[in-house]
């Protein structure tokens, strides 16, 4: 039964995790433990495919753990086949980079144990049929994870990233928690089954989804909530943030879609435009910050950000679909929510096992201080190009067939029948359409500055391209990128029984139009074939370079640069990572993010150096965060006295409040 | 039979946009010249200019990279992939049903993306700012463009430019307002996007206020040929663009007789000269703007675009 076994590759990597404590000494221990944890993530994958492409059938199975009168439901359906997918391939590409990217950790025996747990509890999420397996499987996810970004935890910023993120995980668990309360309702019925047929005011529906909103949310980085994961995933070594932003951030999604779309039963349509507006927020705040962040693995996080509120959007889509009662149109945004899902995954573990790589030749993550690297890391190079063209949504990889779906989705709203969504939704697409016009201008700072130019320093100078395992992980998944980008219907077409489980429809199946075309809703009204994009892409520039080489010229000649006839040959003369931010943070940073530009010229005739400053503040830690946290500083200090009574005080103190919570008791009554 | 002759319409029209590419651009340069009393080089004086940058030697930054020798060829083969999906003189092309008008944007976008790339490549300040100013104003003009999109699929019900372009020319549409904004949102992108004044200059030597020019300044011979024959076919594909949504009249139909295809390729030839000589006539008659006053030009585009889409569900049917 593909749930047992599912079931039993999570169970190997968490004991995988045990033996990882007792072999985190030994020389070859790193090797064993992330080639041991390939394994049953790469079952896992298959379990998942075969869920999808296969038969189809859900398997549910009782393991006699947890709670004594409870067990440990697990089930395995389609979208949680779907979600299992994607947990094993990162998983399983992610363990096979480690092997060669793990031996240059310091201190393997604060990674390995952590490591395989943390892909176990993810799969367990996946498969949780009952409030307490996914809670706790959740709370081990979290638990775990913050471990793993602690690894360096002799650095400050570490430390501070590690503590914003437990508070943070905590607060989204705690959401999770009453919302699985409010879910269960008095009777206490924990098991999903139970959960599903309970019937619910829309008080309490709205109260449910709120939580999720905050609990998935936080964990997957919604805004205002996401100011944890910028700094949590850099912080981790780089195989860790590329699962926790390839593979992660989805879990926390396949936990918002379970409870939404599945045990929640209809939801009403005014709660959609909150996704959409949050999703489409999320989206542009997100990729504004990356633009504006000079360390390349904060960027990339940031970057993440901004996907998952293009996800979010698409599933707000979905909602508003779904509660008119427009199966066809629901099921195409749910399909562009997951197949974007999916191509995050894929990219974004690229992009930051290349930044891995980066790290590893050069020892830096500031863009400033790189440069010049496809000379260096020829492949390496190659492999993240084709990550920061999928990921800025350009065709005709897999990104702009994600991104080309959510934009048919958009167009389907004239035929709600809310003119305030009708209203709505072209607005939100119009905000994605800018969040997908800044990746690209982010991706090409963040290539431009750290692949391409002249090095700008040493380290950039000397960098060797990485080891094979390294190369061999990355090149899968850049792969993976172009296949699902040029069969964008075969993605589809897996995806769909996913689709139809949660929403009853599909989209029409895509293998049976001609030519391989993508055809989401009619012919008639919109086609995308990402293969001929490519064909035809690849012939016209070869057959152009064919013919000006053959009948023109293919002379060639190396000189300096010409530079306008004043080439400086000092690199800090190129367009470094804050000047090219530097246009589109006068244009959208000074409203968004309160950036201020300062220049300190010395008065005539001195010939002191001028100054040029920027100043940013995070509108949103200093809006929100801030006075919460100087709230709860003060009650602390304030109840800090309570710590150094006598021994007749605190009596007193338990009398009085014994005899105050009497009183309130009585009045209730 | 159908076949080949779709077939054939799609290769005459491939051919067709290269080849009037450089044309349209010695007209728009010409009229400019007559409308500032000079005399102006003749009309085919790109195709020349072309010719010899052919024949010339590639003069290479000592260290650019592969990406900078292979991105001429893949922004000129994504460039013209998109222009060829756009009907110029017919619309029962063959393959046009490969990408809708979303996709032909997000083309325009890829050769954008590995310019933009290929600026900061050999490592000078001038390909950074360049870069760094295409991407500021591609990031404007591009949701611009989009919000445009939504509007024209709006009234059309459909993101094929084939519909959309047969729809208009039906009799049943009428004048729209939300058309007209679009039309006014479509045509303040194009001038973005091929970088004309007032937003960029193309023929500026000026070097703090080039920004497309900046960014190809370290190419040389048959590379520079094949990308400033790209931006001639962009400056083609965002006319027909604009005349095939807007002005579809005498685009023959799929399935409609040789005749009717000699005129509308004398139509669709017609409507290029009237585009490039309102082009000159414009670009003669406004100054340059500042790079920071560029964003404003184009919020004006994308506040068109929105309003005209939010218009549509305001005034159904008027």
């Amino acid at each position: 039964m593909p749930v047992e076994l599912a079931a039993i590759c999570s169970g190997v990597l968490m004991a995988l995790a045990g033996a990882a404590i007792l072999l985190r000494q030994h020389p070859r221990a790193s090797v064993t433990v992330y080639a041991a944890a390939t394994v049953p993530c790469g079952i896992a994958t298959v379990i998942g495919l075969t869920g999808l492409l296969g038969s189809g059938v859900t398997t549910t199975t009782v393991l006699p753990v947890g709670l004594p009168w409870l067990g440990a439901h697990l089930r395995l359906d389609a979208l949680a086949s779907f979600f299992l997918t994607i947990v094993g391939l990162g998983g399983a590409v992610t363990s096979f980079y480690a092997i060669g990217y793990g031996r240059h950790e310091p201190e393997p025996g604060r990674v390995l144990p952590f490591y395989p747990g943390f892909l176990g509890a993810m799969m367990a999420v996946v498969l949780a049929d009952d409030a307490f397996t996914f809670l706790l499987s959740w709370e081990v996810m979290s638990l775990l994870s913050w471990g793993l970004v602690l690894t360096h935890h002799r650095e400050t910023e570490t430390r501070h990233a590690a503590y914003v993120y437990l508070v943070m995980a905590a607060f989204g668990t705690m959401s999770l928690l009453l919302a699985f309360g409010l879910l269960a309702g008095g009777e206490g019925g924990y098991a999903f089954d139970a959960i599903r047929a309970g019937a619910r005011s829309p008080a309490t529906v709205t109260a449910i989804l709120a939580l999720m909103v905050l609990g998935a949310g936080s964990k997957a980085g919604l805004v205002p909530l996401h100011v944890w994961l910028p700094l949590a995933h850099p912080a981790a070594p780089s195989h860790v943030s590329a699962l926790m932003s390839g593979v992660m951030t989805k879990v926390a999604l396949y936990g918002f879609i379970r409870v939404v779309f599945d045990l929640l039963g209809p939801v009403e349509w005014w709660v959609s435009p909150a996704v959409i507006v949050l999703g489409a927020a999320t989206a542009v705040l997100g990729i504004l910050n990356a633009l504006m962040e000079s360390d390349i693995k904060k960027a990339l996080a940031y970057s993440t950000v901004e996907n998952i509120g293009v996800i979010f959007a698409a599933l707000g889509l979905a909602l508003a679909f779904r509660a008119s009662a427009m199966p066809a149109a629901a099921a195409l945004a749910f399909t562009a929510a997951l197949f974007h899902a999916f191509n995050h995954m894929a990219f974004k573990s690229l992009l930051f096992m290349g930044a891995g790589a980066v790290l590893n030749a050069t020892g830096a993550r500031d863009l400033d201080a790189l440069g010049g690297l496809i000379h260096r890391m020829p492949v390496t190079s190659f492999l993240v190009l084709v990550g920061v063209t999928a990921i800025s949504a350009l065709p005709p990889l897999n990104g702009f067939a994600s991104e080309w779906l959510i934009f048919q989705s958009v167009l389907k709203s004239p035929e709600l029948p809310q003119v305030s969504l009708q209203m709505l939704i072209p607005a939100a697409g119009g905000l994605l359409a800018l969040a997908a016009a800044l990746a690209a201008a982010a991706f090409v700072r963040i290539y431009g500055v750290a692949f391409l130019g002249r090095a700008r320093s040493d380290a950039a100078r000397q960098a060797v391209e990485v080891d094979r395992f390294s190369l061999a992980a990355m090149s899968a998944l850049a792969a993976l990128c172009v296949l699902a980008g040029i069969f964008p219907g075969a993605v589809i077409d897996a995806i769909a029984p996913a689709v139809s489980a949660t929403l009853d429809a599909r989209l029409p199946q895509q293998s049976d139009q001609p030519w391989l075309t993508l055809v989401p809703i009619a012919e008639s009204r919109s086609t995308y074939n990402g293969m001929l994009v490519m064909l035809f892409i690849a012939l016209s520039a070869s057959a152009s370079a064919w013919a000006v080489h053959r009948f023109a010229s293919r002379r060639l000649r190396r000189a300096p640069a010409w530079d306008c006839g004043f080439p400086n040959a000092d690199p800090v003369t190129q367009y470094g990572a804050g000047s090219f931010a530097q246009p589109l943070r006068r244009v959208l940073g000074t409203i968004l993010l309160g950036s201020r530009e300062e220049v300190v010229m010395p008065p005539p005739g001195e010939l002191g150096a001028a100054r040029h400053a920027v100043h940013a503040r995070d509108l949103i830690w200093d809006g929100i965060y801030a006075p919460v946290t100087r709230a709860v500083g003060a009650a602390a200090n304030r109840l800090n006295g309570l710590q150094f009574l006598t021994i007749r005080r605190y009596l007193g103190l338990v009398m009085f409040s014994l005899v105050g919570l009497l009183l309130v008791l009585t009045i209730w009554h | 039979m159908a076949l080949i002759a779709n077939l054939l319409i799609q290769g005459a029209q491939m051919l067709l946009v290269v080849a009037v590419a450089p044309l349209l651009v010695g007209l728009v340069r010409k009229v400019k010249a007559r409308l500032t009393r000079r005399r102006g080089a003749p009309l085919i004086q790109p195709y020349r200019d072309l010719a010899r940058l052919m024949r010339k030697d590639v003069v290479l930054a000592e260290n650019a990279s592969w990406l900078f020798r292979a991105v001429p060829y893949l922004v000129f083969a994504a460039t013209w992939v998109a222009a060829a999906l756009v009907p110029t003189f017919a619309t029962g092309l063959h393959f046009s049903w490969t990408a809708d008008l979303i996709a032909i944007v997000a083309l325009l976008a890829s050769a954008r993306f590995f310019l933009a790339l290929a600026g900061m490549d050999v490592g000078t300040s001038f390909g950074g700012i360049g870069s760094s100013r295409e991407m500021m104003i591609a990031s404007m003009a591009e949701p611009a463009m989009l919000l445009t999109v939504f509007a024209m699929a709006l009234v059309a019900g459909s993101t094929q430019l084939s519909t959309v372009s047969q729809f208009v020319a039906s009799p049943d549409v009428g004048l729209r307002v939300s058309l007209a904004m679009a039309l006014v949102a479509l045509i303040v992108v194009a001038i973005a996007e091929n970088a004309r004044i007032p937003v960029d200059n193309p023929a500026t030597h000026l070097e703090l206020t080039m920004v497309h020019e900046a960014m190809v300044l370290e190419y040389s011979g048959r590379h520079l040929a094949m990308i400033e024959l790209a931006a001639a076919l962009k400056l083609v594909l965002y006319l027909s663009l604009i005349t095939c949504v807007f002005v579809p009249w005498g685009i023959a139909a799929g399935d409609a007789g040789a005749l009717s295809y000699v005129t509308g390729l004398l139509i669709y030839l017609g409507k290029l000269t009237v585009g490039g000589v309102a082009l000159a006539v414009f670009e003669t008659s406004i100054a340059k703007m500042r790079v920071f006053r560029v964003p404003d030009f184009l919020g004006a585009a994308l506040m068109l675009g929105l309003l005209g889409t939010l218009l549509l569900f305001v005034s159904r049917g008027l």
